[in-house]
């Protein structure tokens, strides 16, 4: 088994809270975490209520903050989910029934080992 | 053939078949490659001096499976967590491997380990660029400096796409595996894409190395013909083959004594090759046959190659059928080059006033040489000969390559000589 961690995308001003969708992320939730499929996932708040914090000149340097997301892009992330899946196309097949897959896109990434 | 030449091609059609049985027992694409590389070095050494052996299939998959193993003990030693973490299935231990290749039977899933490979490296998640370099890798067993050549591109940058495409395949976990009933259509017309492109660069007009690009030609009729032997039930794989014959049958006519590319309508058909264009033309009444009255993007394009192919000349051209075709065409897949294919047969079918009213209507292509020789050429017969002539220096600047080039100027030459 391998995991993944499903990105999922919206438009910059577009939130899932406010699209009219009778199927919600609440319930992929329970039906993917019955499936044994689901291993966690969180939605995010909007990026307006995002920071953005740079270190410079390397470890202990000084912190720099600044307002919004880091990347100026016409999507934003909104959310994960993280699954566990015998390979790709068995994690395809659950990431597009997350309902981010018809209101936005998913990104599924390959979550690397760790190196002990 | 000579000897060497009989035993590249043995290693060609038996190593895919070898790499796809090692790949699925070892449970790692990139082991098996290596592994087939060095019992490839091995064969090329041996072989001259043994003879071929009567089963060379057999003989490559002993040593290539040796190989594999000893390359999977070095690794397991080196950095056992990492490697089984990358590892399709369950990561098996080196011996437990070897227990698995002596239980196997190998005739019996060659066919479905053939598949697998295909699938594999015409997957979706990774880029056309990179399924081409497989496919041309893994599948046609071509050398990395020989696909670089054909594709232009410096040989470090395409055996880093290789690397990546290989990397991506054992992190993502793609799976070694044919698609579900479900999903096959959409992937085996992937596959067919793939096949497409690689012909299709066979005859680009992009310049490059014309020997790198007629391999290309032989590798995708190659690869066409193992699809409809694997899949002899799918009619758009014969169509693809019907199509990749036609096509090619036409090669030896494409370029001139000059050494420039001629066009359909300037060459000489006695130099066509009839048994290609026969062959080619069984498989499309075999497709058509599988098709179910319902014919497929490659079905027409392969009908369309018959028309031509068929026709005793460019005047004698079936253009009403041809028309018809890429109306049939523009209706599944709709594209300005399609539009520009179609209005070429309108302006032999009902005249150049019709042709150009078809090429005014054609958006998107003001970039491109072939839409501005069009218009020229209908210009051209209409009399327009200083119009004409702007839209051949037009095509002229656009054309790709050099050889295009001085096709069009000659063009252009003809056209300013006449009294306008």
């Amino acid at each position: 088994m391998a995991l993944y961690v499903a990105l999922c995308y919206y438009d910059r001003d577009q939130s899932w809270e406010d699209v009219p969708d009778p199927e919600s992320s609440p319930e992929y939730t329970q039906f993917a975490r019955r499936a044994g499929v689901m291993r966690g996932g969180e939605a995010l708040y909007p990026v307006t209520m995002s920071t953005t914090i740079t270190v410079s000149g390397g470890k202990g340097g000084d912190v720099l903050v600044t307002d919004g997301p880091y990347a100026e892009a016409k999507e934003v992330l909104a959310g994960y989910f993280l699954l566990e899946a015998a390979d790709l196309d068995e994690a395809i097949a659950w990431a597009a029934q997350i309902p981010a897959a018809w209101r936005g896109k998913i990104e599924l990434r390959p979550v690397a080992p760790a190196h002990a | 053939m000579d000897a060497a030449g009989t035993l590249a091609e043995v290693l060609k059609g038996e190593g895919p078949r070898v790499l796809a049985t090692l790949a699925r027992t070892i449970g790692d694409l990139a082991v098996a490659e290596d592994a087939l590389s060095e019992a490839t070095i091995t064969a090329l050494d041996r072989w001259p001096r043994t003879g071929i052996p009567d089963d060379p299939r057999a003989w490559l998959a002993v040593v290539a499976r040796r190989k594999a193993l000893d390359l999977l003990r070095r690794e397991s030693a080196r950095a056992a967590k990492e490697t089984a973490a990358f590892r399709w299935g369950t990561g098996a231990a080196p011996d437990q491997i070897e227990e698995a290749i002596e239980a196997m039977e190998p005739e019996t899933s060659l066919r479905d380990d053939m598949l697998r490979l295909i699938f594999t490296c015409c997957h979706p998640a990774l880029s056309r660029e990179a399924q081409v370099a497989l496919a041309l890798r893994t599948l046609a067993r071509l050398e990395v400096p020989a696909i670089a050549r054909a594709f232009l591109v410096p040989e470090a940058t395409m055996a880093k796409r290789l690397v990546r495409a290989r990397a991506k395949i054992a992190a993502a976990r793609i799976p070694y595996a044919i698609p579900a009933d479900a999903e096959l259509p959409g992937r085996l017309a992937a596959v067919l894409a793939v096949v497409y492109l690689i012909a299709t660069e066979a005859h680009a007009p992009t310049g490059g190395h014309a020997v790198a690009r007629a391999g290309l030609e032989a590798e995708a009729l190659r690869l066409a013909r193992l699809l409809a032997s694997l899949m002899p039930g799918e009619p758009e794989v014969l169509s693809l083959l019907a199509l990749l014959l036609l096509t090619s049958a036409r090669t030896p006519a494409r370029t001139g004594a000059d050494g420039n590319p001629v066009t359909l309508a300037g060459q000489d058909r006695a130099r066509w090759n009839r048994a290609a264009i026969a062959e080619g033309s069984a498989w499309l009444s075999e497709a058509v046959a599988r098709s179910g009255g319902v014919a497929g993007h490659y079905q027409i394009q392969a009908h369309l190659a018959a028309a031509h192919s068929t026709a005793p000349s460019w005047q004698e051209t079936d253009w009403d059928r041809i028309v018809g075709l890429y109306d049939l065409l523009g209706s599944i897949t709709a594209s300005p080059v399609v539009a520009l294919n179609r209005a070429v047969a309108v302006t032999e079918r009902d005249g150049p006033e019709a042709g150009l009213a078809a090429l005014k209507t054609i958006a998107g292509l003001e970039h491109s040489h072939l839409w501005h020789a069009a218009l020229a050429d209908n210009l051209c017969r209409l009399g327009r000969t200083s119009d004409a002539a702007g839209e051949l220096h037009a095509a002229v600047t656009l054309a790709p390559s050099e050889a295009e080039q001085r096709l069009l100027q000659g063009r252009l030459r003809k056209v300013r000589s006449e009294p306008g």
